[in-house]
């Protein structure tokens, strides 16, 4: 052991320069646009194009946020997208896990179901939007919350479905059948046994698809407009007649990213958290 | 406290043919060892009793009720899997009462009979840790607690020791025994370990693709195998197998290996031999010893036997040589032979010796 510990302590002082190097370039390639950004959403209009640019606005101002949020309506939009977005996750992972957990344990539809599931996804959207359109039109979910939070719904489950077929199939069996031997009825094996095993897939899987509803933009156009008409959407009035307010769209990116980035925080924790409850053969 | 009977099983699998047709009864408290290779239909066999698979044909009753239709909680059975199969987001308190909270026991009872079982398997200090933090021994203890909480009317444990190391393999062979001779609940225990057959094991029941081959006491089954399949599985080293032809000459009988004859031993019944039929002799290694005695005794043949290869395991040697061109494997002394090319006069055991018929591999 003596022998052993100084060559261990050379060896961690040394410091490793170009990790640092590779990650610290790394780190400035993703973070300058942010930066930017941010930036840009308090700096006074004058200010944006400025040759050489103004490096940190003298006069920080949130002109652009209240005008972004009020004016342009993005506050609306953002809590139409927390609703939409939200609601569509939920059930795109509560029916993703029920039907990936029914595929991967009683082989439902046979071999061939599962990759139907998935071959919806091979289909372009906007080869559908104009007879959806049309549908929403008729049945009175065009520009409603509900009609969104279907199409998400829909459009997410494919990928949702295909990530916990893959999860569950991983899984052993031999759980489950524990604790069915042990009193527990089909469903008990799967709530209290298969579900929290798998929860990290399920988290996987609902980032997944919130992130794609989050940023979804051409179907909430066609199918919303004045009631509930997502974030995306907004940015469009930021680009008019008048030029472009490179303000407010800077402001409202920085708004609507704070959800996707309390969500990434949210769902670490859960991940890392599932990723030890593997391994259980010894 | 129950007992089992199977009648006319089969399970198919799509063209898969796994059980096929298996009428098996087991006394209340009995421990019964389904072994044999993998493939054999233990396993799915051992699963359609607890439920976990269904039959395709035939019924299984236990405890005097048919339970085809029974879901696996209904059938009152506790099973050890060979994963342990252990929840690995409780603890190992909740691991083991949850099959008594899944069937809504009031609390305290719960709490008072998770320490009896931990108290009985020793892991009572284990209880508030997760599954990942325990060794494989105590993985599969806790799996074993799991059980027996429960009270079960039968024990099902599939292949529990198979994930084990050798030395912990024996620990724990000892402990199942223990607690089997401690609860005396029935219990059916799959593995394709031919030693924990023998030494758990009341009853043997070794099967052979999807069929039972033979069944009885684990000694039974070795002095007296029905065919040389089970003679071949049951014994470590293995039977050795010389073909041979037989001579019947009046009340004597005798095996011709070549030019080689050894007399059958006198007594010995002959069901439905011919003279001239085609043979093979089976010889366990401890049905070879070395000769001492000055005159051979009854049923046994002295063979001068040239050693070929030497396998010393300390207390024992196994010494191969060859008889009548075939290889044989006896056990000896470790003092008995010193190196391979010595030459030592053999007493062959004729008495305990298997005699098949070398086409059908059946028992005479």
């Amino acid at each position: 052991m003596a022998a052993v510990a100084p060559a261990r302590r050379t060896k961690r002082r040394s410091v490793p320069v170009g990790r640092i190097l590779l990650l610290g370039f790394f780190l400035l390639f993703v973070l300058w646009p942010l930066y930017w950004m941010f930036n840009t959403s308090i700096k006074p209009s004058d200010d944006y194009l400025t040759v050489p640019p103004v490096w940190f606005p003298t006069a920080p101002t949130l002109v652009h946020y209240e005008a972004a949020l009020f004016a342009y309506r993005g506050l609306d939009g953002l809590i139409n997208s927390l609703i939409i977005s939200l609601s569509a996750t939920v059930l795109s992972a509560l029916f993703g896990t029920l039907m990936a957990y029914s595929l991967a344990r009683y082989n439902t539809g046979g071999q061939h179901l599962s990759f139907w599931v998935l071959s919806q996804r091979f289909l372009p959207p906007i080869g559908i939007v104009l007879p959806v359109f049309l549908i929403y039109r008729g049945v009175g979910l065009y520009d409603t919350h509900i009609g969104l939070i279907i199409a998400y719904t829909v459009f997410t489950l494919p990928v949702s479905v295909w990530m916990m077929f893959a999860y569950f199939r991983g899984m052993p069996k031999s759980m489950e059948e524990a604790a069915l031997v042990d009193g527990c009825t089909r469903w008990e094996a799967f709530w209290r046994v298969a579900v929290p095993l798998a929860a990290p897939g399920i988290v996987a899987a609902a980032v997944f698809a919130f992130i794609a509803c989050w940023t979804e933009f051409f179907f909430a156009l066609i199918l919303t407009s004045r009631t509930a008409f997502t974030l995306p959407t907004v940015f469009r009035a930021f680009i008019g007649f008048q030029g472009a307010q490179y303000g407010e769209a800077a402001a409202l990116a920085i708004v609507s990213l704070v959800p996707s980035i309390a969500l990434g925080v949210l769902a670490q924790r859960h991940l890392v958290r599932g990723l030890t409850l593997g391994a259980v053969r010894g | 406290m129950a007992e089992v009977r199977i009648t006319g099983l089969h399970k198919r699998y799509g063209a898969f043919h796994a059980v096929r047709g298996i009428d098996l009864d087991i006394r209340d408290g009995e421990f019964t060892v389904l072994v044999g290779p993998s493939g054999c239909g233990k396993s799915t066999l051992l699963r359609t009793i607890a439920g976990l698979e269904e039959s395709s044909e035939g019924t299984i009753e236990i405890g005097g009720e048919v339970v085809n239709d029974f879901r696996p909680r209904d059938r009152d059975v506790a099973m050890v899997f060979q994963d342990y199969a252990l929840y690995p987001h409780m603890s190992v308190a909740k691991n083991i009462g949850f099959g008594l909270k899944a069937r809504k026991m009031p609390k305290p009872e719960v709490e008072a009979r998770v320490a009896e079982a931990a108290r009985m398997l020793g892991i009572t200090p284990l209880l508030g840790r997760f599954p990942r933090q325990l060794s494989g021994g105590q993985r599969q203890r806790v799996a074993i607690g799991r059980a027996i909480v429960r009270n079960p009317r039968i024990f099902l444990f599939d292949e529990p020791l198979s994930n084990l190391d050798a030395q912990l393999r024996d620990e724990m062979r000892g402990e199942i025994k223990r607690l089997h001779q401690d609860i005396a609940t029935t219990m059916i225990y799959v593995t394709h370990d031919q030693i924990e057959a023998m030494t758990l094991a009341d009853r043997i029941v070794l099967m052979r693709d999807g069929l039972i081959e033979q069944q009885g006491a684990p000694l039974d089954l070795f002095e007296r195998p029905a065919s040389t399949f089970v003679a071949g599985f049951l014994g470590s080293p293995r039977m050795s197998f010389l073909p041979g032809t037989l001579k019947l000459d009046g009340s004597a009988a005798a095996i011709r290996l070549a030019d080689t004859l050894l007399p059958v031993a006198p007594g010995r019944t002959l069901n439905g031999a011919a003279d001239g039929q085609a043979v093979l002799l089976g010889l366990r290694p401890e049905h070879l010893t070395r000769a001492h005695a000055a005159a051979p005794a009854q049923g046994i043949f002295r063979y001068d036997a040239t050693i070929d290869l030497l396998q010393p395991t300390g207390s024992r040697s196994y010494a191969t040589f060859r008889l009548a061109g075939a290889p044989v494997m006896a056990e000896l002394q470790a003092h008995d032979v010193s190196r391979p090319g010595e030459r030592l006069p053999i007493d062959i055991n004729m008495n305990r010796a298997s005699i098949f018929d070398a086409k059908s591999e059946r028992a005479i």
